[in-house]
């Protein structure tokens, strides 16, 4: 048994979660590769927005594999930062936009 | 003056300057243990084994290692410390093939092959052979290394030369950390010069292609998608046009090789290139259409193996004995480092083939 919960090799045995369930496992890959051909956002923007949320997501292996993708893109290393920040922005606006829940809890409890 | 980055690993006396080293590892570990199918296993799979040669298309003819870049992934090892040089002796036997050859390219290479002494010559009596198509893969800083190629524009104009040249990214920084210090605006500068004599000009004859490798441990993106990004880049920047864009995949030997092994990512980017293997690729490869000549004038099936010393499978070993007829169906010399030309949409020196 690893000793670790995260193993880099996994990511290339990803494919392998189909064997406990072939029918749901490859509706799974079937979407998810639809999800990333170029549509009406470009298959590069969608790199991005994938590495985002790697992020936001705290998915180690997304991160290997949106990182390589951008790379093989093209994509700049201030590209992928500029990126992050969007999904940074997002995560700590989330956490504090819920202060005018504590405002509210607040002035309601305890307020003037 | 473009800065050299770092020496050859031959004058680094590096045990990867030997291809027997360098096949060694490519054989051993996890091809060895099993853990990935060699080439030739895979191969077997689709029924392609042995790999045969097809009817002669493109002859590759190197014409020495000295290069005045040192980039970090060369899979030639060139540098300024290279001394082997094509002769004009055989220089002269090659003509006496392109006369005479079926092929309808002709792709000079090297180092860069415009420091050969007799690059010049050779290109003019080549040129009046009439080939369809006659490549010269320049590396753009030669052009403004120095005074005597600062005319090499218009020398190629002159003969209809198709300019090839390797361009890793539309940045400074990704282009410099591969080439070397200086060489993304010498080679923008480069760009300038030849779009201002008509080269890579819309409807213009006088064809420029760049060649896009990745600048690190990873595979080329689509070719397609690429060349959209590089144009608009390329456009919008420096206002500089060029054709079409090759996706090159970099091949695990000699100088990537080293750089894979030190940086610790040799396993991963051999699994990359088995994941991404597509036997309709193996149908096309380069090798089964080109034959490689040396600069001491022998005969290879890529200018990979040509690096590796793999010589043909062929009584014919030497463009001095040339026979185009038993060249075709020999059987190609492969080893795993050849994962590389069948990954994703393939890699060839025109880019992909799938």
């Amino acid at each position: 048994m690893q000793k670790t919960y995260y193993d880099p090799a996994d990511l290339r045995k990803f494919g392998k979660i189909s064997e406990w369930n072939q029918e749901l496992g490859d509706k799974f890959f079937e979407y998810y590769g639809k999800v990333f051909e170029e549509g009406a956002l470009t298959a590069r923007e969608k790199s991005l927005i994938a590495l985002a949320v790697a992020h936001t997501e705290q998915c180690p292996y997304c991160i290997d594999a949106y990182t390589k993708d951008g790379l093989q893109r093209g994509i700049t290393k201030e590209e992928m930062m500029e990126a992050l920040h969007v999904g940074a922005a997002i995560k700590s606006g989330a956490t504090l936009v819920h202060g005018v829940q504590m405002m509210n809890k607040v002035n309601k409890l305890d307020g003037e | 003056m473009t800065k050299v980055k770092t020496q050859s690993l031959h004058k680094r006396e590096s045990d990867l300057a030997q291809s027997n080293r360098q096949l060694e590892i490519l054989s051993n570990g996890i091809f060895q243990n099993g853990e990935l199918p060699t080439f030739k296993s895979k191969i077997a799979e689709s029924n392609q084994f042995p790999l045969k040669a097809k009817k002669l298309e493109i002859l590759q003819i190197n014409v020495g290692y000295m290069c005045n870049q040192v980039c970090a992934h060369c899979h030639v090892d060139a540098g300024p410390d290279r001394k082997e040089i094509m002769t004009k002796e055989t220089m002269m036997q090659c003509l006496d093939v392109i006369r005479n050859t079926g092929a309808h390219t002709l792709d000079l290479t090297g180092g860069a092959p415009e420091m050969n002494p007799n690059f010049r010559w050779f290109v003019e009596e080549a040129a009046k052979a009439g080939i369809k198509d006659f490549i010269v893969r320049s590396n753009l800083t030669i052009i403004r290394a120095n005074k005597k190629y600062h005319d090499l524009p218009e020398f190629f104009k002159k003969h209809n030369v198709h300019v090839v040249s390797s361009m890793p990214h539309w940045t400074k920084g990704k282009t410099d950390k591969q080439r070397g210090d200086g060489v993304f605006d010498t080679s923008i500068q480069a760009l300038k010069d030849l779009n201002a004599i008509g080269y890579g000009m819309p409807d213009s004859d006088l064809r420029l292609d760049l060649v896009y490798n990745p600048s690190g441990a990873f595979l080329p993106g689509d070719q397609n998608s690429l060349e959209k990004d590089f144009k608009k880049a390329l456009i919008e920047d420096f206002n500089i046009q060029f054709h079409n864009l090759f996706a090159i995949t970099n091949l695990p030997i000699s100088r990537f090789l080293d750089y894979l092994i030190a940086s610790e990512n040799y396993e991963d980017y051999m699994y990359a290139l088995v994941e991404a293997y597509n036997p309709l690729a193996v149908t096309n490869v380069m090798c089964t259409n080109t034959i490689s000549v040396s600069w001491d004038g022998y005969l290879f099936d890529c200018d990979f193996n040509q690096m590796l010393e793999l010589p043909v499978n062929s009584k014919v070993k030497h463009i001095s004995e040339y026979n185009e007829d038993l060249l075709e169906g020999r059987h190609i010399v492969i080893s795993q480092h050849c994962y590389g030309c069948t990954a994703g949409a393939g890699s060839s020196c025109q880019g992909v083939v799938a």
